[in-house]
């Protein structure tokens, strides 16, 4: 901590304290995960779905765009991994590589008619975007393979040059997953703590007044928007990989909409950590519920619709306030309409 | 006499068929405080917003040291040294005193794509900021969220997040606005300070503090400019000493 009440980031600004916990549970989990009567296959799930919704969150979160069609990135991605696969040459990384790339591709496109829009105008038009998108991928079947998707897209082995891992198994993908979520992690913490960083929390605060103090907020808009297609195009890769094919409906706007309760219901208006606490809980919770009801995404909603009206700021933010309550500082109060009840 | 930095000239804005300036003519000498006073509904707001890029204007020319930034984007005009503070509040809320200030900093700003080094890692920049926040007053405050400071420092620190951009020149639209007595004493102190080094327009509602302050003059009224002078020549002014205003400047 420096004389102005600082904290620096510890660890040379690399890895965090709260990183190295994340990373100690998930790098665990192929080993537990059993234990507690879950399934190997949850932890690639969630680890896919945690990089999609903090890519997500730099857009939501710390540029208070709200994107409801960011799903079409997360296919576009996918459908990138199966055609580099199928038409390009079968090598991971470059499967890898033509995903990020394609979902910042499209990112960069729609976000040149997104930059300078902003609040209901801005998220109706994610969602016809994502809607172009979800139809061009279920009608261009000579590319798509229209409704029936791209099939048999394979876990290509980790080609490191002197060696070759294969990436068939569960326990070796989910590693690969456990990686790219290693990456994403260090890379937006770091992002979000630069200059840029700053400057796009300043554009959900102010964006006129960052304006006027010579940021040039569209330009940042748009990074902002590229940057979080990029991420999802990834984790699109990833899941094409994992669920062995690229299938439309991964495009629609239900899956786009998860990815916003999943990141809302976890705080990530308040916490780095919010998209990935969002995601664990969408997933444990579909088991959970899942096994007793297949109703499970309804009660899915009553909790988001609890959560919007109580605590906005999710289950990060009952934390923050409980951590709070325990040094003796007063929580932060929910500001939705029924929030006042608490008070 | 100062050599003129910034200058209007015959601007002319309108919005549908209200007309909000009319041939507006103003020229604010380097290292000079100019003070612009008007009754409400003047179109006095509405003048610095055409002056700091929010409004193109319709017609009429904006120059800075000779150059016609005339409808340029407020941050193509911020970048050539143009700061400006506002009538209601418009700080950071979410970010510490410090990060307000910091955010403002050229050096920040001309690093705005930096995606990797950590801000709170640049004590070059932090020390910088920090300067500014003590100037305004707001030393041992940088670490506080800014909606939890009182509204005099809110208002301290909408001047500091415009003093940290390094302007050449500086706008401040009703900077007394909402504050006490003492308050307004301490701004009158600090903008005599600031002064000494800056060429800063005044927009302000308080007669007794604009005259106090003031090298000269603008009274716009009906978005023309009636009258102009030092603020001695002012109080004798027949229209100003007609109209409310010269009961409040005398």
């Amino acid at each position: 901590m420096n004389a102005r009440g600082f904290q620096g980031p510890p660890l040379g600004g690399i890895v965090t304290p709260s990183m190295l916990v994340a990373f100690l549970v998930f790098g665990t989990l192929p080993f537990w995960i059993s234990q507690v009567g879950l399934y190997p296959y949850l932890g690639i799930e969630v680890l896919i779905w945690c990089i999609f919704a903090l890519g997500f969150n730099v857009l939501l979160g710390y540029t208070g765009l709200p994107s409801f069609g960011h799903g079409a990135f997360f296919g576009i991605g996918a459908y990138a991994m199966g055609l580099a696969q199928f038409e390009l040459m079968p090598d991971l990384w470059l499967g890898l590589g033509c995903a990020t790339l394609a979902g910042a591709a499209f990112g960069a496109v729609v976000a040149l008619f997104l930059s300078h829009r902003r609040g209901i105008y801005f998220a109706l038009m994610t969602i016809a975007f994502s809607q172009m998108f979800f139809f061009v991928a279920s009608k261009w079947t000579s590319v798509t393979n229209g409704e029936d998707g791209l099939l048999n897209i394979e876990r290509l082995p980790a080609d490191f040059g002197f060696a070759a891992v294969p990436l068939r198994g569960n326990t070796a993908f989910y590693y690969l997953c456990f990686a790219g979520f290693v990456l994403v992690v260090i890379g937006l913490w770091r992002l979000i703590h630069s200059p840029f960083g700053k400057v796009l929390q300043a554009i959900k605060q102010n964006e006129m007044r960052t304006s006027f103090l010579g940021y040039n907020v569209y330009l940042f808009k748009w990074a902002s928007f590229t940057l979080s297609c990029a991420i999802a195009g990834f984790a699109g890769g990833l899941f094409a990989m994992a669920q062995s094919g690229a299938f439309v409906q991964i495009m629609s706007l239900q899956w786009s909409g998860i990815v916003v309760l999943m990141t809302l219901i976890g705080g990530g208006f308040v916490s780095f950590w919010g998209p990935v606490i969002g995601t664990v809980f969408f997933f444990v919770l579909r088991d959970l519920l899942g096994a007793y009801t297949e109703a499970w995404l309804l009660w899915y909603g009553l909790v988001f619709m609890l959560i919007v009206m109580f605590k906005p700021e999710g289950i990060a933010g009952m934390w923050q306030d409980a951590v709070r309550r325990l040094r003796g500082r007063k929580p932060v109060r929910g500001t939705g309409p029924l929030a006042a009840l608490w008070r | 006499m100062s050599a003129v930095l910034f200058e209007a000239r015959r601007l002319h804005k309108r919005f549908g068929d209200h007309v909000v300036l009319e041939e507006i003519n103003l020229a604010f000498p380097e290292g000079r405080l100019s003070g612009i006073i008007g009754p409400n509904g003047a179109g006095k707001t509405t003048c610095f917003n055409v002056l700091t890029g929010r409004y193109r204007p319709d017609r009429g020319q904006v120059l800075l040291d000779g150059e016609d930034i005339t409808g340029l984007p407020p941050r193509r005009i911020a970048r050539k040294g143009v700061s400006r503070s506002f009538q209601l509040m418009n700080v950071f809320d979410q970010f510490s005193a410090l990060d307000n200030a910091l955010l403002a900093l050229p050096a920040l700003r001309d690093r705005g794509f930096d995606m990797v080094h950590d801000v709170r890692r640049d004590g070059e920049a932090q020390d910088r900021a920090a300067a500014v926040l003590a100037r305004v007053g707001l030393g041992g405050k940088e670490a506080t969220i800014a909606k939890s400071l009182s509204y005099g420092d809110r208002r301290a620190l909408e001047i500091g997040i415009a003093l940290a951009a390094e302007p050449r020149i500086l706008f401040l639209d009703e900077p007394t606005s909402g504050l006490g007595t003492e308050a307004t004493a301490r701004l009158g102190d600090l903008v005599r300070e600031l002064r000494r080094h800056l060429t800063i327009v005044v927009i302000e509602h308080d007669m007794e503090f604009l005259f106090g302050v003031a090298d000269a003059i603008s009274v716009i009224h009906w978005g023309q400019v009636i009258a102009q002078g030092t603020p001695e020549a002012l109080r004798e002014n027949e229209w100003v000493r007609a109209s409310n205003l010269g009961r409040l400047a005398s």
